[in-house]
């Protein structure tokens, strides 16, 4: 058994046999189950929600989580190379995936009172039920400490007013955790079930870009909860931050699977596509543009792995994953323009994957905290000064 | 119900195949090695059969030490246990000599059941499953694409020519499985973690009286390269044409 991608640097060898087996599961799953459907969602703008409850059966949600979660807990290694497998089929389902495990299971697990884990792990974790996590709104994106949803105590609950925005999963999802204010300004997360009176979840049209992923809004009028609603165990904006951490994570191993497929494409196709007297991988031009796909992809994934064992050893910081996130998604929306140009004119049908990785990987550049803001957070741990405001 | 399923690993069908330096056997050194497609069927087989009536399922290959890697695969679709008869030259043994090693290690075990894929996709040989059951004196059925089992009565549908008949035996039993049978299941997450925990027994075995031997192998010719002579109707007078003058074939 293999790592399934290029192995120029015998990367096979920094991973475990359950590792390299868990990559093959989700590899098999991906090509055999989603590829073939992957085109037309894309087309038609939808998500293959039938898949949720296979990927759940397979253990693909939350699976780095311990097992009192429901979850399989296998390696930090192993779950990203599970995330580099949806994202080889395409970002949507990575970041349906991202969302149900580092964004709602996550913060359940972690922040939720025991009621709260067994009412949602257990389905979250098998498939049955979608959740979504909504932080961001329409004017604060970067700066979610500046959120207008506003939380107010009544004598047994809560009443929820404000709008989300661009809420992956929003419209599909069973419980939305929603972060919002309380009256003395603290950060709390609330657990808001589908049909509560007041909660509507519209989705919004006309993307360019993750287009078989659904985005949302989400709006919260006089939404009434119990105090059974909110996450007890968390207070300030350390708790969503915490979530996102997770999801940076799975997003900086995730890129590299899209990496890889356009940088595999992009070899395949060079080497078969004739022009002048030989195939287009026997001239310079093109040689000088594979081997860079190949040497970033390379640095990528050993940043991802050692990445992952400081996961495993409890070790990582955020500043770490912000790094990991910026690297990897830039060269793999550099590496997907690159393939699109050896293709040439092939590049832009959708017969390729190439240019709905190009696409998708726009959205992934600025989501999930921008490539500036990683950039920031990076420059302010090195230098000791805050440059973001 | 106990059941042993024979489990050989192969090189990936989709590998792109290199002949040894010798020019007698398959370079697997840099090739995705995978379980043997038929055997998947017949591990899912056996689980489905485990669902249904109990028991234990033991895995058994030959093969060189990384062929426990298959065994691992295997068990965490969910096979309870594993051997693995280890032979580095197994590569170079004719099919009689693999089935006495295999007869022997399931000869020691008790089963009701032996299964296996009709055939390995390298060698294409479709023997072990036979002579295994010659040598532990058992009636066989190859090829199966239905299993229904009733106390100690198996029926099983193979695919004929035009058809297909229904054949019927009695436990212990080999039964060789057929594409089309069942769907073999993605060994899931918690499969996997489990699987570790799984024992894999390591049988030494000294080679001994191979009969047949592979002298050389070849690649296939190379296709000659297609011809597209145009598009829709209008390329028919043409592709006639060629057809009737250059491949003389109408």
């Amino acid at each position: 058994m293999r790592y399934i991608g290029p192995d120029f640097y015998n990367i096979t060898d920094l991973l475990t046999e359950e590792e390299l087996l868990i990559q093959q599961t989700a590899y098999d799953f991906v090509q055999e189950k989603f590829t073939p459907l992957i085109r037309e969602h894309h087309r038609q703008g939808t998500f293959p929600v039938e898949l949720v409850p296979q990927m759940g059966q397979l253990g693909f949600f939350g699976a780095s989580l311990p097992e009192a979660a429901g979850a399989a807990a296998i390696s930090n290694v192993a779950y990203g190379l599970i995330m580099h497998e949806l994202e080889r089929g395409d970002s949507g389902l990575r970041s349906f995936a991202s969302v149900q495990g580092g964004l709602v299971m996550y913060p359940i697990w972690k922040y939720g009172s025991d009621e709260q884990k067994q009412q949602w792990l257990p389905k979250l974790s098998s498939g049955k039920v979608i959740g979504c996590f909504g932080l961001t709104e329409p004017d604060f994106g970067s700066n979610p400490a500046g959120m207008i949803t506003r939380a107010q105590r009544t004598s047994d609950g809560w009443v929820l007013n404000g709008a989300k925005m661009w809420i992956t999963n929003g419209t599909l999802a069973d419980v939305a955790l929603i972060w919002a204010k309380d009256e003395d300004d603290v950060v709390r997360g609330f657990l808001v079930e589908k049909g509560t009176a007041g909660f509507s979840a519209p989705e919004m049209r006309g993307k360019l870009s993750l287009r078989a992923s659904v985005t949302s809004e989400l709006i919260l009028q006089d939404v009434v909860v119990p105090n059974s609603a909110v996450l007890p165990n968390v207070e300030g904006l350390k708790g969503p931050l915490s979530c996102l951490t997770q999801a940076r994570y799975s997003i900086a191993w995730g890129a590299i699977g899209a990496a890889v497929d356009c940088y595999e494409t992009a070899l395949r196709y060079a080497k078969a596509r004739k022009q002048f007297s030989k195939p287009i991988a026997g001239y310079q031009l093109t040689q000088a543009k594979l081997v860079d796909m190949l040497e970033e992809i390379t640095k990528a994934l050993l940043l991802a792995i050692q990445l992952g064992r400081l996961k495993d050893l409890g070790k990582m910081d955020f500043n770490q994953v912000a790094l990991a996130k910026r690297n990897n998604v830039r060269i793999a929306r550099d590496i997907a323009r690159t393939a699109r140009e050896i293709l040439g004119a092939s590049g832009i049908l959708d017969e390729y994957p190439v240019q709905r990785h190009t696409m998708n990987l726009e959205s992934v550049y600025t989501y999930e905290g921008t490539h500036e803001m990683h950039t920031l957070i990076v420059g302010q741990k090195i230098t000791g000064l805050n440059a973001i405001d | 119900m106990n059941i042993i399923v024979l489990v050989k690993q192969v090189p990936d069908t989709e590998a792109k195949i290199r002949i040894s330096d010798d020019g007698k056997h398959i370079d697997e050194s840099s090739i995705k090695l995978v379980v043997n497609p038929y055997d998947e069927y017949a591990i899912e087989a056996a689980l489905q059969l485990k669902e249904t009536h109990g028991g234990e399922i033991t895995l058994v290959s030959l093969g060189p030490a990384g062929a426990v890697t298959a065994l691992r695969t295997g068990l965490a679709m969910g096979a309870d246990k594993a051997v693995l008869i280890k032979a580095d030259d197994s590569r170079f043994m004719d099919s009689q000599t693999v089935a006495n090693h295999l007869s022997k290690v399931i000869k020691e075990r008790e089963f009701d059941l032996i299964l296996g894929g009709k055939k390995a996709v390298d060698t294409d040989a479709q023997q072990v499953g036979s002579l295994i059951a010659m040598d532990l004196n058992l009636p066989i059925i190859t090829a199966i694409v239905e299993l229904d089992l009733n106390g100690n009565q198996v029926s099983a549908v193979r695919e004929v020519e035009g058809g297909a008949e229904t054949v019927t035996c009695q436990l212990p039993a080999v039964l060789t499985c057929e594409k089309g049978l069942n769907e073999p299941r993605y060994p899931n997450l918690r499969g996997i973690m489990m699987a570790k925990k799984k024992t894999i027994e390591e049988k030494e075995i000294s080679d001994g009286g191979i009969a047949v031997e592979i002298v050389s192998m070849e690649y296939p010719p190379q296709k000659a390269e297609g011809q597209i002579v145009g598009e829709g109707p209008d390329a028919v007078p043409e592709l006639v044409r060629l057809l009737r003058e250059e491949a003389k074939v109408i």
